[in-house]
């Protein structure tokens, strides 16, 4: 079996304020293997996002050990191990949607760029759109051109931080379906992060249940399910069962009581 | 000078105003040099506003007078003599253009510094902020002439002037501009790996262009203001600001108030210019217009 | 201990900063009667205190101040009106925006021509020169509140007063107190350069001026550094109004 991807063992991390210190992450035990998709799920405040975080390097651990293709997050991001897409596409206003692919392909003086641009932006159903500027794109069609933009040099591993939160459910549902499918194509491991159980349940192979104060896991689900599955599959027993046990979790994690 | 829509008829009933008050005022205003001719003329109304509003001296110069004023010493003399007013807003033209570019250069590295470091920042800042607190203007005419002592003479003392001015509106808004990008996009620059020098290239000098141009319109304007305080001293011979001691302390009017109106003229259209190259970078940027 | 710590850098560049002027004068022969030595202008002040002091007097408190005050009441009260009239808005403001970037000190020998000696003429700089800045910035401060505070305001079908004294005019605040503060350096400015042109026989600016004629540079710079130290005050104490009045900013949240 290949190496996991991303290991982390009894994780804490904890953040200094000033009246008392936050536990965001408390001993937590983590695999993700080469190829999953992997969504961490759980109300605000769980520390989803902080363990994304930390395994991009934009956050540092406490304590405990994490790997990210064996290396420390630090030395993976120093290699450009995972493309990053945040709540909010967060493309440069100043450049077009070519441009703004363009720019890591240009910060890692990457060759090649006009192919790479031109491939990316066709797996997310953008092509003809390069001479635009963001704010001439709809909310969704923005938020595939930051995809786009994370695949643009290609890493094995996607690290996605509530990417569709912010658009509407018919949105979300269409682009969660070409996600998927981008996701059957390119072989990517993604770690994804949400609050939607529906889209947890359809898009991984395994979902990680979350629960704050402290933040940790309180369930990993391995879903089993097949990789082309369409929005159908929503009404199927399965993933009725499986979005069953996902709110079973996150009740007993008492995450909405407090 | 943003432009709104429906704004022209409002503008110009104002101006229409102001222009009438103008007139109206002149006839008290001007009565104390204008009474006794009125009366040589044998009074009446006629009498009254011809000579209210024609004095060669006047205590406020009817807005006529101006026009022919400026019309004569812009456009039937030479601009390479001493006497059109041309020459002299060439002068401080010179050294405004000379000011302002030395200003923001200073405004924008300075900026630059402050945001790589801390430390800078926390040191420079509240000097910075209180070197404006300084009536560096009202000094200024000092300023020139203890430069001239030393040798700095010409151009440069003044230019300086404006430059000290300048610097401040650059360096505030480029410190807000440099610190404008989200945290999301500072973060993306770091998942890449980005380099300070990258980051500061490719994320934070665009992100901080709108806030650029908005204190380049304001430093232009104070830039020369600076550079016709700077003309003030005794000694400045020529310039808007040597135009304004000259008539203030020779009671001639009309030269006061030309210099006073080439002076603004210059102003609005340097600020006009800094709108322009504006419009056309932001759209070039494909700022939504 | 933080805020300690926060003045510490600065006061120590301070301190280096004066250190090395000091020591500049000492090392390189400038001529004394150019750039005396920060000593000597502290003696110079120590010496020269009720002199100083009376041209304080004659400058801030008679030309500045009301000055300051009288151009920013009007500029706020032509504010309030363009707010209850529209056409005057749309008809004033670009004209406000207009005269506030220009070199309105210029006027200063019209005016020592219109209302001759003593303070008038100063005081009439001031206020022309704060009023524009004032008038501009209360225009965009009371267009500040969104559309959604002034649905709601409609919605209570409250009055032009009331809406103005509940909602418009504190968000107006921030931008009050930009143009007050805007104005204290143009205030201190405008007095003393009009003291230039004019035939006051007592004042920072006259000082300045007479102590230049007479190569008294130390003189010069202690009026200087009395002029610096006034506007640094007066814009500290803007500020601290400022935090007490507009709390509520977003800038003011740690």
């Amino acid at each position: 079996m290949a190496a996991a991807v991303i290991e982390a063992k009894d994780l804490s991390l904890t953040f200094q304020t000033a009246d008392s210190p936050v536990y965001a992450l408390s001993k937590v035990n983590l695999t993700v293997e080469d190829g999953d998709f992997v969504s961490f799920i759980g109300p605000s405040g769980c520390g989803k996002t902080t363990l994304l975080r930390v395994i991009a390097d934009l956050e540092q651990a406490t304590s405990g050990s994490i790997t990210v293709n064996g290396l420390t997050p630090q030395q993976a991001r120093l290699a450009r191990a995972y493309g990053y897409v945040f709540q909010a596409p967060g493309l440069f206003p100043w450049r077009t949607v070519e441009k703004n692919v363009a720019l890591p392909l240009e910060i890692m003086g990457l060759g090649d760029a006009a192919e790479r641009v031109k491939r990316n932006l066709e797996l997310v159903n953008l092509a003809g759109f390069e001479k635009k500027f963001p704010w001439q794109l709809s909310g969704g069609m923005q938020q595939r051109v930051s995809i786009a933009r994370a695949l643009a040099f290609d890493p094995k591993l996607l690290l996605m931080d509530e990417p569709f939160g912010a658009l509407d459910e018919i949105v979300r549902d269409k682009l969660n379906q070409q996600l998927l499918d981008l996701w059957a194509r390119t072989r990517k491991t993604v770690v994804f992060v949400t609050h939607s159980i529906p889209e947890a349940v359809f898009l991984s192979t395994k979902i990680v249940v979350m629960s704050p104060r402290p933040g940790r896991i309180i369930d990993v689900i391995e879903t089993g399910l097949p990789r082309d599955r369409t929005l159908d599959f929503r009404e199927a027993p399965e993933f009725l069962k499986l979005a069953h046990r996902v709110r079973e979790g996150l009740k007993a994690g008492h995450s909405y009581e407090d | 000078m943003k432009t709104e829509r429906g704004q022209a008829l409002p503008v110009l009933v104002v101006c229409l105003v102001l222009v009438v008050v103008w007139y109206l005022a002149c006839i008290p205003m001007n009565a104390v040099v204008a009474q006794a001719r009125i009366d040589a003329a044998g009074g009446g109304l006629y009498a009254t506003l011809t000579e209210s509003w024609n004095h060669t001296r006047p205590v406020i110069p009817a807005p006529h007078q101006i026009v022919v004023e400026l019309w004569n010493t812009v456009f039937m003399i030479a601009p390479w003599k001493v006497k059109s007013l041309l020459y002299h807003c060439w002068v401080t033209l010179s050294s405004t253009l000379l000011g302002f570019v030395l200003g923001t250069l200073l405004g924008i590295g300075l900026a630059i510094l402050i945001v790589h470091s801390k430390l800078l920042s926390k040191a420079l800042m509240p000097w910075i902020i209180a070197s404006q607190t300084i009536p560096i203007l009202a000094i200024a005419p000092m300023i020139i002439v203890v430069l001239g002592a030393i040798g700095f003479t010409g151009l440069l003392p003044k230019a300086l002037i404006s430059t000290y001015l300048c610097f401040f509106p650059v360096a505030i808004g480029m410190v807000k501009g440099l610190m404008s990008p989200d945290v999301i996009h500072r973060d993306l620059m770091r998942t890449y790996n980005a380099s300070a020098g990258e980051t500061l290239w490719k994320l934070r000098l665009p992100a901080s262009v709108p806030y650029l141009f908005t204190s380049l319109k304001i430093a232009i304007a104070i830039a020369l203001t600076g550079a016709i305080v700077g003309e003030l001293p005794t000694g400045a011979i020529a310039g808007i600001g040597a135009r304004l001691l000259v008539g203030s302390y020779n009671g001639l009017t009309m030269m006061i108030w030309s210099a006073l109106v080439a002076g603004s003229a210059m102003a609005a259209l340097l600020v006009w210019l800094v709108g322009h190259v504006e419009r056309k970078t932001l759209a070039r940027m494909g700022v939504r217009t | 201990m933080k805020g300690l710590r926060d003045l510490l850098a600065p006061a120590l560049l301070g301190v280096i900063m004066i250190v090395a002027w000091e020591v500049a004068c000492r090392a390189i022969p400038i001529p004394q009667v150019l750039l005396p030595a920060p000593s000597v202008i502290a003696a110079k002040i120590g010496g020269e205190v009720p002199l100083l002091a009376y041209d304080f007097f004659k400058t801030v408190l008679q030309a500045v101040i009301p000055g300051w005050i009288i151009g920013c009441s009007a500029g706020l009260a032509v504010a309030l009106l363009c707010d209850r009239f529209d056409f005057l808005r749309r008809g004033l403001l670009p004209l406000g925006n207009f005269f506030s970037v220009l070199p309105l000190v210029g006027v200063a020998p019209i005016m020592v021509m219109w209302f001759g000696t003593g303070v008038a003429p100063n005081i009439a700089v001031v206020v022309i020169m704060t009023f524009f800045p004032m008038l501009v910035n209360a225009i965009a401060g009371l267009q500040a509140s969104s559309h959604l505070e002034r649905d709601l305001m409609r919605s209570y079908n409250a009055s032009w007063a009331q809406a103005l004294t509940s909602l418009r005019l504190p968000a107006a605040m921030p931008f009050i107190f930009n143009a007050l503060k805007i104005n204290s350096t143009l205030a201190m400015i405008g007095a003393i350069v009009a003291e230039f042109f004019g035939t006051r026989i007592a004042g920072m600016g006259f000082r300045m001026q007479t102590g230049f004629g007479s190569m008294s540079l130390d003189l010069v710079w202690a009026e200087i550094a009395v002029a610096a130290l006034t506007g640094s005050i007066f814009y500290a104490l803007l500020v601290l109004a400022e935090r007490a009045v507009t709390f509520w900013h977003p800038s003011y949240r740690t």
